[in-house]
């Protein structure tokens, strides 16, 4: 008998007993569906994580200042300052594995325009600092390393801050008073949004540390530095630039041998990395819950198909005398159970599908709905229909002919 | 002498019961040459539908030979026996067995498809076996559009389908009326006269038996009485289509 014989067959009896071949399918269209919409709020988490991660910059190092022993007493981290600028240049000249380096320096304060006010944060570092962190200027320009030299009073506003002082009026090259001082706005901040801890990004101004700390008089003593940022070459060697960091301070530092450092690095990709390995197991854990409802709806498909060989113990007998080998009938109840879960299969992704749509709508969630995603389900609903269908099949094909013609 | 149609010696078949044994055959000899027609007569557990079984190589003989055409089959597989049912053999049975579902048309396209016939030469041979029956305008129909008549010339129809070397008929006129049982007999009658198709049947109607050339009797197991019949019964002119 060939395949299409058989299925033809197969078909045929699914349909003489419709109710039933439905209530069979709901089991399977309910456990597809569940693991699409899964996958696909699991995948939409990872996206987002993902996007936060490009959003703070890549292949980055924070040196933070810290640690230093005072009086018996250890410092937290940033608990003193011990960085500073030459720190922060000898670490972008020197050293091979870095493409750049910046320091950085935050502060806070009102920014003035017209009659509108906003206290935000105040982000000093060097031109170098916005590249570094893949933040592009909208509109306008960074500032430059002269304005740096001569501790310019010009900042960039991020969009928050934009649209709170300035709404729909532009802002390049008008006057803002930071913290009482005139300041001239030289570009617009693109907008990145929260980073991963839920911030927004977009609520800052960002000045050359030497205006923040000279001018302003915050920020730290003029010449040294918050943190330091520090990006290496490319993602292979921020290990290597890691090392040659802690390797090039403690020389600068004149840390001996089983010194303290009074500085520490932290690997901002490592530490978004782990983010991202985290909703990464969420995502398989909800698949994996969603894959119960799919074994579940398989054992549905293999009762019914071991009532369903019983109830035609004699339609069995008959095609057992007519001359069907035992892998005919094999065949013929396997394709059944196939066609059960294959078809359960494509409805239960197309409703996934949709319930993934309906809940990134409803929730406002990010949804992704993967191909690899949909093949795996399709392709583990045939795995679960011949896996569920083997049995009751087998059993149909052992059958006593003669047994079987007898059945009533 | 030609080889017989079928040549059984010795033949035993036992069964299990809970924890006793049943010898359903005793040792049976029995030798059927081509174009016989063979009417097995006996009370019920007299062991003849045991003998069907076995000839219909639907069961095994537990020890003794079988041999079809002059082919030993007793020892077949499961798969081995099928493949000979479907090419060799054509069952009738009392009860019809058709598959209520299917027309009558693919009632009696089934052993084809088994046998991996293309579509379209089945449907012709599906065809002219109905209209031997006499049946070709009912094709469409499904069994229960049928009357019981008209059902057991659809199993004959999907009996001879295969052009079979032989027929098994059990009981296939007891769940019919006399004048329909006469019918049915006229029809494996032409079907053994015209074809040369062996007929083996199996009745406890001495009426019906009278059909056949040669009656054999069955009693604990045991053949007792292999007579040929005289006074053979031909029914009336057939009214149906000619074979």
């Amino acid at each position: 008998m060939n395949l299409y014989s058989a299925g033809k067959v197969a078909f045929r009896s699914l349909r003489a007993n419709k109710m039933r071949s439905i209530l069979t399918m709901l089991g399977m269209i309910i456990g597809v569906a569940a693991v699409i919409i899964m996958v696909a709020i699991g995948e939409g988490a990872n996206q987002r994580i993902s996007a936060q991660i490009a959003s703070v910059g890549s292949n980055l190092l924070l040196v933070l200042p810290g640690s230093t022993t005072s009086g018996g007493l250890r410092m937290g981290s940033g608990g003193a300052v011990t960085l500073t600028m030459s720190d922060a240049r000898a670490i972008g000249k020197e050293l091979p594995s870095v493409r750049a380096a910046s320091p950085t320096s935050r502060s806070n304060g009102p920014v003035v325009y017209g009659n509108q006010n906003w206290t935000t944060v105040l982000q000093g570092g060097w031109p170098e600092f916005l590249e570094m962190r893949d933040w592009n200027v909208v509109s306008g320009r960074n500032f430059t390393e002269q304005e740096t030299e001569a501790a310019a009073k010009v900042c960039l506003l991020g969009q928050t801050v934009s649209d709170y002082l300035f709404g729909s009026e532009d802002p390049v090259g008008k006057i803002v008073r930071v913290r009482n001082s005139p300041f001239t706005v030289v570009g617009i901040l693109d907008r990145k949004g929260q980073n991963p801890q839920g911030q927004d990004q977009d609520d800052t101004v960002v000045l050359p540390i030497s205006t923040l700390q000279k001018k302003l008089s915050r920020g730290g003593r003029p010449g040294t530095a918050g943190a330091i940022m520090v990006q290496a070459v490319d993602a292979d060697r921020v290990k290597e630039a890691e090392e040659q960091v802690i390797e090039l301070l403690r020389q600068r530092h004149r840390i001996g041998q089983g010194g303290t450092d009074d500085f520490t690095v932290r690997n901002l990709s490592e530490m978004l990395a782990l983010a991202e390995s985290a909703t990464r197991i969420m995502s398989l854990l909800l698949g994996g819950i969603a894959s119960v409802s799919l074994l579940v709806g398989g054992i549905g498909i293999m009762n019914i198909m071991l009532v369903s060989v019983t109830e035609r113990t004699r339609e069995i007998g008959i095609r057992m005398a007519v001359g069907a080998r035992e892998r005919d009938i094999l065949s013929q109840f396997l394709i059944e159970a196939v066609i059960l879960a294959l078809t359960g299969g494509a409805v239960g992704i197309l409703l996934g599908a949709g319930g993934a749509v309906l809940t990134s709508q409803l929730a406002g969630w990010t949804t992704v709905i993967s191909a690899s995603a949909v093949f795996l389900a399709f392709g583990f609903s045939a795995a679960v229909g011949v896996f569920f269908g083997f049995y009751p099949a087998r059993k149909a094909s052992r059958m006593d002919p003669i047994e079987a013609l007898r059945y009533e | 002498m030609s080889t017989a149609a079928i040549e059984v010696t010795g033949l035993v078949k036992t069964y299990r019961l809970g924890d006793v044994l049943v010898e359903a055959l005793k040792g049976v000899d029995l030798s059927i040459s081509p174009g016989e027609f063979l009417a097995v007569m006996g009370p019920s557990g007299s062991g003849k539908s045991t003998l069907m079984n076995i000839l219909g190589c639907l069961d095994r003989p537990t020890s003794g030979t079988y041999r079809l055409d002059g082919e030993e089959v007793g020892g077949l597989s499961r798969d081995g026996r099928a493949i000979l049912r479907r090419s060799r053999l054509g069952f009738v049975f009392q009860g019809f067995n058709l598959l209520s579902r299917l027309s009558a048309m693919e009632n009696v396209e089934l052993p084809m498809i088994y046998d991996g016939t293309p579509a379209s030469a089945r449907q012709d041979r599906a065809l002219s076996a109905l209209a031997s029956v006499g049946l070709a305008d009912r094709a469409p129909h499904l069994p229960s559009q049928l009357s019981g008549g008209q059902q057991q010339r659809v199993a004959i129809a999907r009996a001879i389908v295969n052009t079979p070397a032989m027929i098994l008929a059990d009981e296939p006129t007891g769940n019919l009326d006399s004048a329909t049982s006469g019918e049915i007999m006229g029809i494996f009658q032409r079907l053994n006269d015209e074809r040369g198709i062996t007929m083996v049947l199996v009745t406890h109607e001495p009426d019906i038996a009278l059909f056949a050339k040669r009656v054999i009797r069955f009693l604990d197991g045991r053949m007792v009485e292999d007579r040929p019949v005289e006074n053979r019964h031909r029914p009336p002119a057939p009214r149906e289509t000619a074979v």
